[in-house]
């Protein structure tokens, strides 16, 4: 008697839930339906690719193998990075290309054009704006062959003949004697275009009323863009630091025409590229240039991370608690 | 703190949004901005709060021209339509920010801020953000950022727009009382004209930038200078005829076809001889009567205590306040009786009252 109540009720327990089951399966399935062709191309495209290079990171592949003689060499190629005698001095130069690239122009300048543009008349703001974008519609090679000529060897050259020569300094060789300077003022002007985009559209973005409220408050212009736009750029400049110290960390190419490393050049993408796929000797190394890559991108997440942190993504991101007055 | 404009004028390209403001606002004076949408009332705020420069004229705080004084040496506090909250700081942030820029000592500010939290009833949301507050809500702590600095004026910019109707309703007395509880001169700019009507002192009524009255509320609405102020005030609107006075018998009479209303001698007297001209009278002031003049009734809105009606009189409709119980319906024949003490008469050219000057 007991036993067929219970089982009654385990029958109805178990047709009250079976709608819900079925209808939790479908509401799983369709969303993951519309995903689909996202997700195909985030796998095929950007999954996939870095499980290769991964795994080529394990192998000793090179132009010396080809694809037939290779084999696993599990984590010598890392070892052999954390050994190099270039890895050092390579890693230092690229903390300092990011950094400085990103301090004083990605971000630095790009702040300050558009700070500048946005509290000028309308239309001079939007002019000067778009003569900083030249730059970036020059393609690299000519771009670069413009700085060149600028810094070409003494006696050539423009600096040399034409901005300090009648100032009475003395022609120099500035590539090889500023490397610095100019590997980090191409890649900035170039670089300063994007941030100076985004933080403008940003400013102006922002209410009018903020704006007005803040000056009746008593803000001057310095304070206002102290205490109110800035901090309302906080997500475009978590953007704009994170997405071009990633950009930074794997481009490579101004350096390559500018100075192909030579002068204490080198960067680690360079390094990576020059090792795997382009070098004077002929001999491709996949695997170690692989391994070089994935290093990179490890760098690359923690830097990710720390932004993060450090910006408070999570308190940017919190729901609101509204309760009627 | 007094408050005068001088001819105070603001062209923004071929627009005029102020044009020759005249104003003089006294010492603790609560003065409403009139005007429909696009008028120019927000622009004469902005340009009294020191973010536009006048294109001519002057402004003058007791008696000193302050058109060069940048915004932050004119102690106003402003409360905005869109409340303008500072999103990325707490309430208490927000209500103390003005302070912090008049370098206010630390003690007395906290103190202040939590002066006006309380009478505000927002203490229990000092550490709430503007995004976690509702609309009532934010308007309050707006509402605090303005007084918390001890503004020698106040400014409004449709502060209460964006309320529902029962907050707006509630809002309004509770600013009214705080203004006079401060002492505080304050302008306060608005589309709506109860709101105007029932808070200020005074109502400035602008239109097309320019001002059209500048007078008590009661004196808007019984003695309306134009034809504007007279349809723009009041609610249901009043009612305008095209008449003609003439004498006749000794009687001045206001008449159209199907129209005939004897006048006021000291009223009719006034539009007599012009030909045609514009008679006004509120929905208010025209009563459905035994006798009188008839008409149709033509549409029945019942407004709860009240019905609209609108009766038609040959061509043109009249809208009449009515006792519901009175039970008027549409098709009803219907006589109306006008309260002539309240007839306005206007000139159909200038659009300038005949009565009032
Ligand atoms: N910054 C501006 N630039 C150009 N025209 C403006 C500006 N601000 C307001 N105007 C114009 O001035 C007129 C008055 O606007 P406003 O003062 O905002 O009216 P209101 O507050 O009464 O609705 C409008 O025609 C508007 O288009
Ligand atoms: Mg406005």
């Amino acid at each position: 008697m007991s036993e067929s109540a219970s089982t009654v009720q385990a029958l109805e327990a178990g047709k009250a839930h079976y709608p819900e089951e079925k209808a939790s399966l479908r509401s799983l399935l369709s969303p993951l339906l519309f995903m689909a062709p996202a997700i195909i191309l985030v796998v095929v495209f950007f999954f996939i690719p870095v499980v290769i290079v991964l795994a080529i990171s394990l192998t000793d592949m090179s132009t010396a193998t080809g694809f037939n003689n290779w084999k696993w060499v599990q984590f010598d190629n890392y070892r052999r990075i954390a050994t190099h005698p270039n890895t050092l001095p390579v890693l230092r130069n690229t903390l300092m290309y990011v950094a400085l690239t990103l301090a004083l122009f990605n971000v630095g300048m790009a702040l300050v054009i558009a700070l500048l543009t946005t509290h000028v008349p309308r239309r001079s703001g939007f002019l000067f704006r778009a003569l900083w974008l030249l730059p970036r519609l020059t393609p690299s090679v000519v771009y670069i062959m413009m700085w060149k000529y600028v810094a070409a060897d003494a006696p050539y050259g423009i600096l040399n003949q034409h901005l300090l020569g009648p100032l009475g300094i003395p022609p120099t060789n500035w590539l090889p004697a500023q490397p610095w300077l100019f590997v980090i003022l191409t890649n900035g002007f170039i670089g300063a275009s994007f941030g100076m985009v985004i933080f403008t559209s940003a400013i102006e973005s922002i209410p009018y009323d903020y704006m007005v409220a803040a000056l009746v408050d008593g803000c001057s212009l310095w304070q206002r863009i102290r205490y109110l736009i800035l901090p309302l750029l906080r997500w475009p400049l978590l953007f704009v630091t994170t997405y071009q110290t990633l950009s930074l960390l794997t481009s490579f190419e101004q350096i390559l025409l500018l100075t192909e490393g030579q002068f204490g050049t080198e960067v680690w993408s360079l390094w990576a590229y020059q090792r795997a796929l382009s070098n004077y000797w002929g001999n491709f190394q996949w695997g170690f240039g692989a391994a070089l890559a994935a290093v990179l991108v490890l760098i690359g997440v923690v830097m990710a991370l720390v932004y993060m942190r450090y910006f408070q993504f999570n308190q940017l991101v919190q729901e609101p608690k509204i309760e009627a007055l | 703190m007094k408050v005068k404009l001088e001819n105070l004028t603001k062209r923004w390209g071929p627009v005029y949004a102020a044009r020759d403001i005249n104003l003089d606002i006294n010492d603790g004076e609560f003065v409403a901005f009139l005007g429909p949408s696009g008028c120019g009332k927000t622009t004469t705020l902005l340009l009294i709060a020191g973010i536009y420069k006048p294109t001519a004229g002057r402004i003058l705080f007791d008696d000193r021209v302050m058109n060069q004084v940048p915004p932050k040496n004119r102690n106003i506090g402003m409360v905005f339509q869109s409340y303008a909250l500072y999103p990325h700081m707490t309430v208490y942030e927000n209500l103390v920010f003005p302070m912090k820029l008049k370098r206010v000592p630390p003690a007395e500010m906290k103190a202040r801020a939590q002066r006006v939290a309380e009478m505000l009833g927002i203490s229990q949301l000092l550490d709430r953000r503007p995004g976690q507050l509702s609309g009532g809500q934010q308007q309050r702590v707006a509402l605090g950022r303005a007084l918390t600095k001890h503004p020698d004026l106040l400014l409004f910019d449709e502060p209460l727009s964006n309320l529902d109707a029962r907050l707006r309703l509630s809002m309004r007395a509770e600013i009214k009382r705080l203004q006079m509880d401060l002492g505080v001169t304050a302008i306060y700019v608005t589309h709506d004209q109860v709101e105007a009507m029932t808070m200020a002192d005074r109502v400035a009524v602008m239109k097309d930038g320019q001002l059209q009255a500048y007078c008590p509320p009661n004196e808007l609405y019984d003695r309306p200078r134009t034809l504007f102020i007279a349809g723009f005030v009041g609610n249901p609107p009043m009612n305008f005829i095209e008449v003609e006075v003439v004498l006749r018998d000794g009687v001045y009479h206001a008449q159209r076809a199907g129209f005939d209303l004897p006048l006021l001698t000291e009223r009719g007297g006034q539009a007599a001889g012009r030909g045609p001209v514009i008679l006004g009278v509120r929905p208010e002031d025209v009563m459905i009567a035994e006798e009188g003049i008839a008409g149709e009734v033509y549409v029945v809105e019942p407004l709860g205590r009240d019905d609209l009606i609108d009766v038609r009189i040959g061509e043109v409709h009249v809208h009449v306040l009515a006792d519901p119980n009175r039970r008027c319906k549409v098709g009803d024949r219907v006589h109306l009786c006008f309260n002539t003490q309240k007839i306005q008469l206007f000139d159909p050219k200038t659009e300038q009252s005949l009565l009032w000057t």
